[in-house]
């Protein structure tokens, strides 16, 4: 420890810090400024960029040494030049959507700061280049870019009482994500808080063996040593009902690297310190069985108990019978594990209450009611007994649908009766979490003369890793959207979910249906080469509508526009087309491609209730509030549950105040997730609003188009009556739910699984340097079905967030285990990556939806890789039937 | 624990290098990811630290009789920055595609070499400068050619008692530097293959020093001799027509994440003719 003098945002600060502690820690742990975020601690991410001396750097590579005498300028700054830059990138920040879930806001704030001290009016290429060291994976960085080049943002105005729904205003949890103050799951502990670390298998598969662990204990100076032993309800999570799986630590048998073995409570200082190696852990490796074809090969060890063959889960889709016509595809396609790589590691501390009974946890999430229920099964408690308090969210995109740190939190707090707290590291949260499942398909498409579907077969091995998490939603979320957003009389549909030696695979932004288009995409620009039809011309004779019957005998009543958004593109993909071939004609080398691709996807859980409910409340003190348990993850439910509610009850958006996604306030508003949030609990808080002014037009006998205002207690009903809320005997309260009507499905996967569907196409333009294989893109078109925009700068983001996830899973996106579990061998899309995007927003309502509107989040990555395929081929003449498309790849595959 | 040192003389420096076993930091950006990725699977221990950042003098670049001192404290910024002749384009190129903004403030063109990894940005170009490394220790100072510095798959030639204190440049008239780099990525990417070379040519234009070398395609980056005397005499717009696959038979490109082997050894070819293609 020793003392380090240096000037803090203008002040002169001294501290006393270890001097090979990152600065980023310093200024987190010791200084208390978590504004400056940890998102790798190797440099890869830049989400905890400060200025050093005026220059942008990553406080994570700087030892805390050299700050001596330094100027540090974090987010956290608010005078001088540096603040005022700061607080116009700010207001242009907001008003752009160029923070979603703001977990890597501060980095680009600084990054940007930065730029702009030396150039005070830079060009796009310049603002790409200052912020091409901070990652996002929120934003596609489309808005950060434009936020940063906006000189003069305007700020949209606030919507009058009944207008909120269709305006772009800013989100309303901005402020926080852009000054430093949101609290991530890192961000908040109590003083008194022991950490907690885990250690965790560096084998696959092993069983292992325990030693004298008091006895390390004391060596180690911990507090204690958690063992299986110290669960003391059910050692076991999953998403499953009736399948618990997981062990939350593990009780002699490992099944993947990364599994968690022993919990080091103490000290932050005691359990950093203590070398694994040291530890009285036996280990007897075992041969791991990695991929579906080892873990079903007919010699393979059984892995689990209740699943022989490591079959977990097969679903089924059955309809009419496939036949071979005038033009047949087939191919085999396979896909890679991917990380959601959301910059926030897991993080969070649990608290036992006061009362000695209940727990406390606070942590990132998507899911806190399933949260509490998976905490209560392992402390064995009634549910009621755990709060789940959601942090702030630094992006999720399904990977935060499972528990992580809770299960952990709470039994080290249970054990020690006292704050727990823990920060996963990036590789133990990517090596330890769950991820997209990789896929091995094989599918087959007919097509009549005139270009018509008649026949599609698809058969899919999908790898779920050690443990189930998600993988049931394989067998019936794929089987039903496997072939595409078109009419196709006769299908047969397979998917497996298989467990291996591999890391878990979940729930990932468009669950199996990404994998899925890549092949049924592919057959489609297969069948049009073999007509001689234009890809989007094929595509459109056999877009699903209004009126038409899905593969799983839904009829499509409404909200189906799929041919409007090919409509939409149609300009563009003509004019894309003839460029290409213009630039073609003089470029052997730099080929351009142009590609397209569709998709549907069903809102909601598959066949299953899921249902939300909300609460609305107008204090006799005039306060209106929304209660309302949807975890915002960065993709604006928040502002766009108040925006819905605001209007089914007529008062303007200032008026209300939120309480938000904490199990012991709120109801439950399910999971975010399925693109749920907007159309299940969207309808909800508009059933909550509608419910409110029913009670409030009632009380004052007015008429239906009654108009409201609020002032302090005075609530003014329609041009005549005014009631004065402080008189009444009780707060006004009110309540909404919403269960998307669905109906399960038969043995041939027959049914209504879903209420709605969102739709979408995409064209995308690339160009491949033919002589090195390496791909870039170059232009997005997206046409997007989205029911009714409620908030169109949100849905913006979405869209554009989707397509820098489809573009990386495209190009550069492989998580190996053991191997890619960090940044800079894992590649995300960065600023550099991602091309100039257009979007058509097609706005065909939905009338189960609030106002029209259904969800946007997952349909917006689905057609990004098969359309940039679609364009590679067009580029190259070769399909790539293997995604991630890495340079060499595509080399091998044009030799 | 990890003792750290932070001396603010050179002698301190070398007393402290000589009496124990250091890691030396600089910028830091090798030494925290590799801290950071040993701690993550349980091992938190680490080097005691010798942070050189507090020695004076060795943060400038100066000229030179025979050409240019580029000072161990050097960063990637300061490269870019620097008022330098069309020589140093390719190490000013390279500079430019080192990690993010953020990285090339802080570390050194030194450390990178240090670390010796075959990915390492700044050492194909060093290798085409024909620089040399100026080392120093309590028995004295030397020079030594970066290629006899780098010994193999990121070790080097540095005693355990010595310090880098600078590189230096030789000057040759009329050089031309370049730099091509081959990533997955756009920013922040490691190297798939990079060329770097320097290139001069007479007033007829043929080329009368040429000085190529490529990366990470063999554990430590290598000159191609024989592509280079291939070079000579060739008039400067021919260039790209001299690079034939047996200029590449001393390199050995591995099978990695990245890349295949196959596919680097090809693109290697692809980018020393995109090399000799650039024009300055």
């Amino acid at each position: 420890m020793i003392d380090i003098a240096f000037t803090l945002n203008g002040t002169p600060c001294t501290v006393a810090a270890p001097p090979f502690a990152p600065l980023s820690d310093t200024l987190r742990e010791r200084l208390g400024l978590t504004g400056t975020k940890e998102g790798c601690n190797a440099g890869d991410c830049g989400a905890c960029t400060v200025l050093v001396d005026g220059a942008q750097a990553c406080a994570c590579l700087i030892p805390s040494a050299q700050a001596q005498g330094a100027e540090v300028q974090t987010v956290e700054a608010t005078q001088g030049e540096v603040g005022a830059v700061l607080a116009r990138l700010r207001a242009a920040f907001l008003a752009h959507g160029a923070a979603q879930c703001g977990i890597c806001s501060p980095g680009m704030l600084m990054a940007a700061t930065d730029l702009l001290l030396r150039n005070a009016a830079p060009d796009r290429a310049a603002v790409r280049d200052a912020l091409g060291g901070v990652l996002c994976r929120c934003t596609g960085y489309a808005k950060v870019l434009d936020a940063v080049l906006d000189a003069a943002p305007q700020a949209a105005p606030a919507p009058e009482a009944g207008k909120a729904v269709g305006a772009g205003i800013a989100r309303l949890d901005g402020v926080a994500k852009l000054d430093g103050t949101d609290r991530f799951g890192a961000d908040e502990a109590p003083a008194d808080a022991l950490w907690l670390r885990v250690v965790r298998s560096p084998h696959a598969s092993a069983r292992f063996t325990l030693g004298d662990l008091e006895a390390a204990r004391r060596e180690w100076r911990l507090d204690a040593i958690l063992t299986a032993d110290d669960v003391p309800g059910l050692n076991a999570f999953g998403i499953m009902p009736a399948l618990k799986d997981q062990p939350v630590l593990s009780d002699g048998l490992v099944r993947f690297r990364g599994e968690a073995v022993l919990g080091l409570v103490g000290t932050r200082e005691a359990v950093m310190a203590v070398r694994d190696s040291a530890l009285p852990i036996t280990w007897h490796p075992l041969p791991a069985l990695h991929g579906t074809a080892e873990a079903s090969a007919a010699e393979a060890p059984q892995l689990h108990a209740h699943a022989p063959g490591n079959l977990l889960i097969e679903g089924k889709l059955n309809r009419g019978t496939p036949a071979r016509d005038i033009a047949n595809a087939e191919g085999r396609f396979t896909t890679a594990f991917v990380e959601h790589a959301y910059i926030e590691p897991e993080a969070g501390y649990a608290q036992p209450a006061p009362d000695g009974l209940g727990m406390e946890v606070f942590a990132c999430t998507q899911a806190p009611y399933m949260d509490r229920e998976e905490t209560a099964r392992v402390l064995g408690v009634a549910e009621e007994l755990v709060r789940i308090r959601p942090s702030a969210c630094g992006g999720g995109f399904g990977g935060k649908l499972d528990v992580s740190v809770q299960p952990l939190l709470a039994v080290a707090a249970s054990k020690l009766n006292r704050p727990i707290r823990i920060v996963y590291s990036r590789a133990e949260s990517m090596a330890s979490t769950t991820k997209r499942h990789p896929a091995s398909i094989t599918a087959r498409m007919s097509a009549d003369a005139e270009g018509r579907f008649t026949s599609y077969e698809f058969d899919a091995d999908f790898n779920t890793g050690a443990y189930a998490s998600w993988g049931a939603t394989v067998a019936n979320r794929v089987p039903v959207h496997a072939g595409g957003p078109y009419r196709i009389p006769n299908l047969r549909n397979r998917a497996r979910a298989i467990y291996t030696n591999d890391t878990p695979a979940g729930a990932f932004r468009g669950f199996g249906v990404p994998q899925a288009a890549i092949a049924t995409e592919s057959l489609v620009d297969d069948l049009a080469e073999q007509l001689g039809l234009d890809r989007w011309e094929i595509r459109r004779r056999n877009a699903i509508g209004r009126g038409d019957t899905t593969h799983s005998g839904q009829v499509l009543h409404a909200s189906a526009g799929l041919p409007e958004c090919l409509d939409a593109l149609k300009p563009e993909w003509e004019a894309m087309l003839a460029r290409v071939a213009a630039h073609n004609a003089t470029s052997p080398r730099e080929r351009l491609g142009a590609g397209i691709a569709c998709m549907w996807y069903g809102c909601g859980n598959t066949s299953m209730s899921n249902p939300s409910r909300m609460k609305l409340t107008l204090s006799r003190d005039g306060t209106l509030t929304l209660f309302n348990g949807a975890v915002d993850i960065g993709q604006g439910s928040t502002t766009v549950m108040a925006q819905i509610c605001a209007d089914a009850l007529g008062l303007p958006l200032q008026n209300f105040r939120f309480v938000l996604g904490d199990t012991s306030r709120t109801y439950d508003a399910g999971k975010t997730s399925a693109s749920r949030q907007t159309f299940v609990s969207g309808r909800a808080a508009m059933e909550t609003g509608l419910a409110l002014r029913r009670r409030i037009l009632a009380l004052a006998n007015a008429g239906e188009d009654a108009v409201l205002a609020l002032e302090g207690t005075q609530l003014r009903v329609g041009a005549a009556r005014v009631i004065d809320l402080a008189t009444l005997d009780a707060d006004l309260e009110a309540e909404g739910r919403y269960d998307p009507p669905t109906t399960a499905l038969d043995e041939n996967g027959q049914g209504t699984p879903y209420a709605t569907y969102g739709f979408a196409a995409q064209i995308a333009l690339v160009s491949v340097d033919t002589a090195l294989g390496v791909t870039r893109v170059k232009r997005i078109v997206a046409a997007q079905d989205v029911g009714r925009a409620v908030n169109p700068t949100l849905v913006l983001g979405q869209i554009h967030g989707g397509i820098a996830q489809g573009l990386g899973l495209a190009l550069m996106e492989e998580f190996i285990p053991g191997r890619t579990e960090n940044l800079h061998d894992y590649l995300i899309p960065t600023a550099g990556d991602v091309p100039e995007i257009a979007v058509h927003l097609i706005e065909d309502p939905e009338p189960e939806g609030p106002y029209g509107a259904k969800g946007v989040g997952e349909p917006a990555l689905v057609p990004t890789a098969p359309a940039i395929l679609s364009a590679i081929r067009h580029a190259t003449g070769v399909t790539m039937r293997q995604v991630p498309v890495l340079p060499h790849r595509l080399w091998e595959q044009m030799r | 624990m990890t003792a750290y040192h932070r001396p603010t003389r050179l002698e301190d420096a070398l007393a402290i290098r000589a009496g124990a076993d250091v890691a030396v930091l600089a910028g830091g950006t090798d030494i925290f990811p590799a801290r950071t990725a040993r701690a993550a699977w349980g091992d938190p221990t680490h080097k005691d630290v010798l942070d050189i950042s507090a020695l004076p003098g060795l943060r400038e670049i100066s000229e030179t009789d025979e050409g240019w001192r580029i000072g161990c404290l050097v960063t990637w910024s300061t490269l870019i920055g620097a008022a330098l002749p069309p020589l140093f384009d390719g190490l000013k190129a390279a500079a430019r595609e080192v990690g993010g903004r953020q990285v090339q403030n802080r570390a050194t063109l030194v450390g990178n070499m240090v670390t010796a990894s075959p990915a390492g940005d700044g050492i194909p170009i060093l290798l085409a400068l024909d620089a040399s490394v100026e080392i120093i220790s309590r028995r004295g100072a030397r020079r030594v050619a970066v290629a006899e510095f780098l010994t193999g798959y990121r070790t080097t030639a540095l005693a355990a008692d010595e310090l880098v204190l600078a590189l230096h440049v030789p000057r040759l008239h009329g050089g031309q530097g370049g730099f091509r780099k081959l990533g997955a990525r756009h920013y922040l990417v490691i190297s798939i293959a990079m060329t770097a070379g320097v290139i001069a040519t007479d007033s007829a234009g043929r080329i009368t020093s040429a000085r190529i070398a490529l990366g990470a395609c063999s554990a430590v980056a290598q000159r191609l001799p024989a592509l280079e005397a291939a070079l000579i005499g060739v008039a400067r717009a021919q260039a790209t027509q001299v690079v034939q696959p047996h200029h590449l038979q001393s390199i050995s490109p591995i099978d990695d994440i990245r890349a295949s082997a196959a596919y680097r050894r090809d693109a290697a070819l692809v980018l020393l003719r995109d090399l000799l293609e650039a024009r300055a």
